[in-house]
């Protein structure tokens, strides 16, 4: 299955609630697939194509109210609309998820994959303090997880997450194992798990109100604290990463989502040249894997943040070793996909093999 | 019977808050007619027995804190997109009321395409929608709805359509789609006008009920802070120019 129907398929099968999208290249098949699929008949889960994704993402800012699980799919140029309702959903503390096939920018850009919205993705976006908590899929199989995944970790948080795919894992076909079907939440679930902020109906308690506004600054800055604390604990608690023929490895390329999978490729063709390198994968984008990486700084020569972008995950990498080890960059920009061979002179050009 | 016990016996009663109005003191100006309005919807809601099924979504503008004065279940919205938050809520929750409560820069200038769309839907909600043609929250400014010559902080000169373009009717255009059933101009100058609004909003809400489609309810209002006038002087200013271009009555009922 492709990657973007996958997404839709896995939707349906974790017992999302609602989906509110708007047509974009390259992801269009997430909305097409649900559609095709009416799962509004199977499991009552609805679908709505909005005007605009401004619009689509609001519709999801309130279904999210209803404390119900609900998403969103878009492509780069969509995802920067969007932001306005991100930067809503994350100071309302409301759950949701939002899917990212990135393609190249800036501006209208390209339709062509590429990883240049790292920054857009896992500093916040919209205005104001506040992270997503983003997952970067490196398969198909990947994109099934990580919705199921995603909407865990956004309900135990309240915060929305984002899956930051590419146009690459949304196009590209695999196997995939898809996940057992689970039901839609029960009225009596979703009381038990978001009942004491939810928009149900006042009955028998103090109505409920969402809301990012607070006029007193005072008080602005107490919510603001609140959030702070709530990133540290997702930082101490959910990250994750994978670590790829490390053990002996003389240098370490940082890659996630489709540029991990290129370099297990680079990998091979660097080991057969002798040259012992080993890939650190990424999976939480945000929380970043700060510690784990720290730790290799000592035992590598140097580490190469290959990204199809300018470099833009590659400052998290120098943050993360913070001087003890030498940080390059290496990508192919604007919807150009490196291939194994160019990462592997980009990465003996950088270290002077 | 002059006495306070005999007075206050219940059978005495002739008018109470209605239990919806919250004891919240209201942050809107003297004069202003939200407050009026708020009463309205909270009465229906009272009267509807629906309390425990109404969700308001509140815009940004003057009325953001609406949710701080009615009893029940809020969202805040972005600006504008109040009713894409109720197309969410509404979809979501088929058997709740939802309603949004937004004003003229809101609904008619950065809200346009929300308003317009959730209409062509006939999203099963409630709009109300207060027209003061300025904006008040950021110090009374243009709006879409600003009428020709009118003086704003951003038409110190008057509204002048070379320059600043045409009031805009967005209540007629919203009536020529497909998805409202049912889109009425009020206002709540007069006690008679009031009974009138209420009648408006009431019938809206009977209507998500009967799963009709969108309900449409300008109310044309004063602002006399951003006006700079007397609310007795806004009163007869509203009658004698906003009346005129913005005509009271049922433009769509069906």
């Amino acid at each position: 299955m492709k990657g973007n129907e996958v997404i839709a398929e896995a939707a349906i099968r974790c017992g999302c609630d609602g989906y509110f999208g708007y047509p974009i290249t390259p992801q269009s098949e997430v909305m097409e697939t649900l559609m095709l699929r009416k799962p509004w008949e199977e499991t009552g889960m609805v679908v709505l194509q909005a005007e605009s994704e401004v619009a689509a993402i609001n519709m999801v800012y309130g279904a999210a109210t209803c404390g119900k699980k609900v998403m969103t799919s878009s492509s780069s140029p969509g995802v920067s609309l969007k932001q306005e309702g991100i930067t809503y959903l994350a100071g309302a503390e409301l759950p949701c998820l939002v899917v990212d096939v990135v393609r190249g920018g800036p501006g209208l850009g390209t339709i062509q994959p590429a990883q240049s919205d790292y920054f857009q993705a896992t500093k916040g976006g919209g205005h104001g303090d506040y992270h997503l908590i983003v997952l970067a899929p490196a398969s198909v199989q990947e994109m099934n997880d990580f919705v199921d995944l995603g909407f865990e970790l956004a309900f135990k948080y309240r915060n929305p997450a984002m899956i930051l795919s590419d146009g690459v894992i949304g196009q590209m076909m695999e196997k995939v194992e898809l996940s057992p079907f689970k039901p839609r939440w029960t009225d009596e679930e979703i009381e038990k798990i978001s009942g004491s902020w939810a928009l149900r109906g006042k009955k028998n308690r103090e109505h409920h109100i969402v809301t990012s506004l607070e006029l007193d600054p005072y008080g602005q800055e107490k919510f603001n604290r609140k959030l702070q604390a709530k990133y540290r604990e997702i930082e101490a608690k959910e990250v994750r990463y994978e670590e790829i023929a490390c053990e002996d490895a003389d240098y370490l390329l940082i890659a996630y989502g489709s540029s991990a999978r290129i370099c297990q490729k680079t990998v091979d063709l660097a080991r057969e040249q002798g040259i012992k390198v080993g890939i650190f994968r990424p999976i939480t984008l945000y929380p970043f894997p700060m510690e784990a990486l720290a730790k290799w700084a000592g035992r590598v020569k140097g580490m190469l943040s290959v990204e199809m972008s300018a470099g833009q995950m590659v400052y998290d990498v120098r943050l993360a070793v913070n001087g003890k080890v030498k940080v390059e960059h290496y990508g192919r920009l604007g919807g150009v996909i490196h291939a194994p061979e160019e990462v592997l002179e980009g990465f003996k050009s950088a270290f002077g093999l | 019977m002059s006495n306070i016990q005999d007075i206050t016996k219940p059978e005495h009663l002739v008018y109470r808050k209605t239990p919806l109005l919250t004891d919240n003191v209201m942050h809107y100006c003297p004069g202003c007619t939200h407050g009026v309005i708020h009463k309205l919807v909270g009465e229906v809601i009272e009267e509807l027995d629906i309390q425990d099924k109404t969700i308001g979504v509140s815009p940004v503008g003057c009325s953001v804190l609406a949710y701080n004065y009615l009893d029940i279940d809020w969202a805040q919205a972005a600006h504008g997109r109040a009713p894409a938050v109720a197309t969410g809520i509404s979809r979501l929750h088929p058997e709740k009321y939802v309603f949004t409560y937004q004003g003229d820069g809101d609904l008619a200038s950065i809200g346009c395409a929300e308003i317009m769309h959730a209409c062509s839907r006939g999203e099963n909600i409630v709009v109300i929608f207060i027209n003061n043609a300025i904006y008040g929250m950021t110090g009374g400014q243009m709006a879409p709805t600003t009428l020709l010559g009118q003086v704003t902080a951003t038409t110190p000169y008057g509204r002048d359509p070379k320059l600043n373009g045409f009031p805009m009717k967005i209540t007629e255009l919203l009536a020529q789609l497909d998805g409202t059933c049912y889109v009425t101009r009020q206002s709540a100058d007069t006690p008679g006008a009031v009974r009138k609004a209420k009648n408006a909003i009431k019938k809206a809400f009977q209507n998500t009920r009967l799963q009709k489609g969108t309900s449409f309810i300008e109310i044309v209002g004063t602002c006399n802070s951003g006006w700079k006038m007397t609310p007795v002087d806004s009163n007869t200013w509203m009658r004698e120019n906003m009346f005129p271009k913005y005509p009271l009555g049922d433009i769509k009922d069906i």
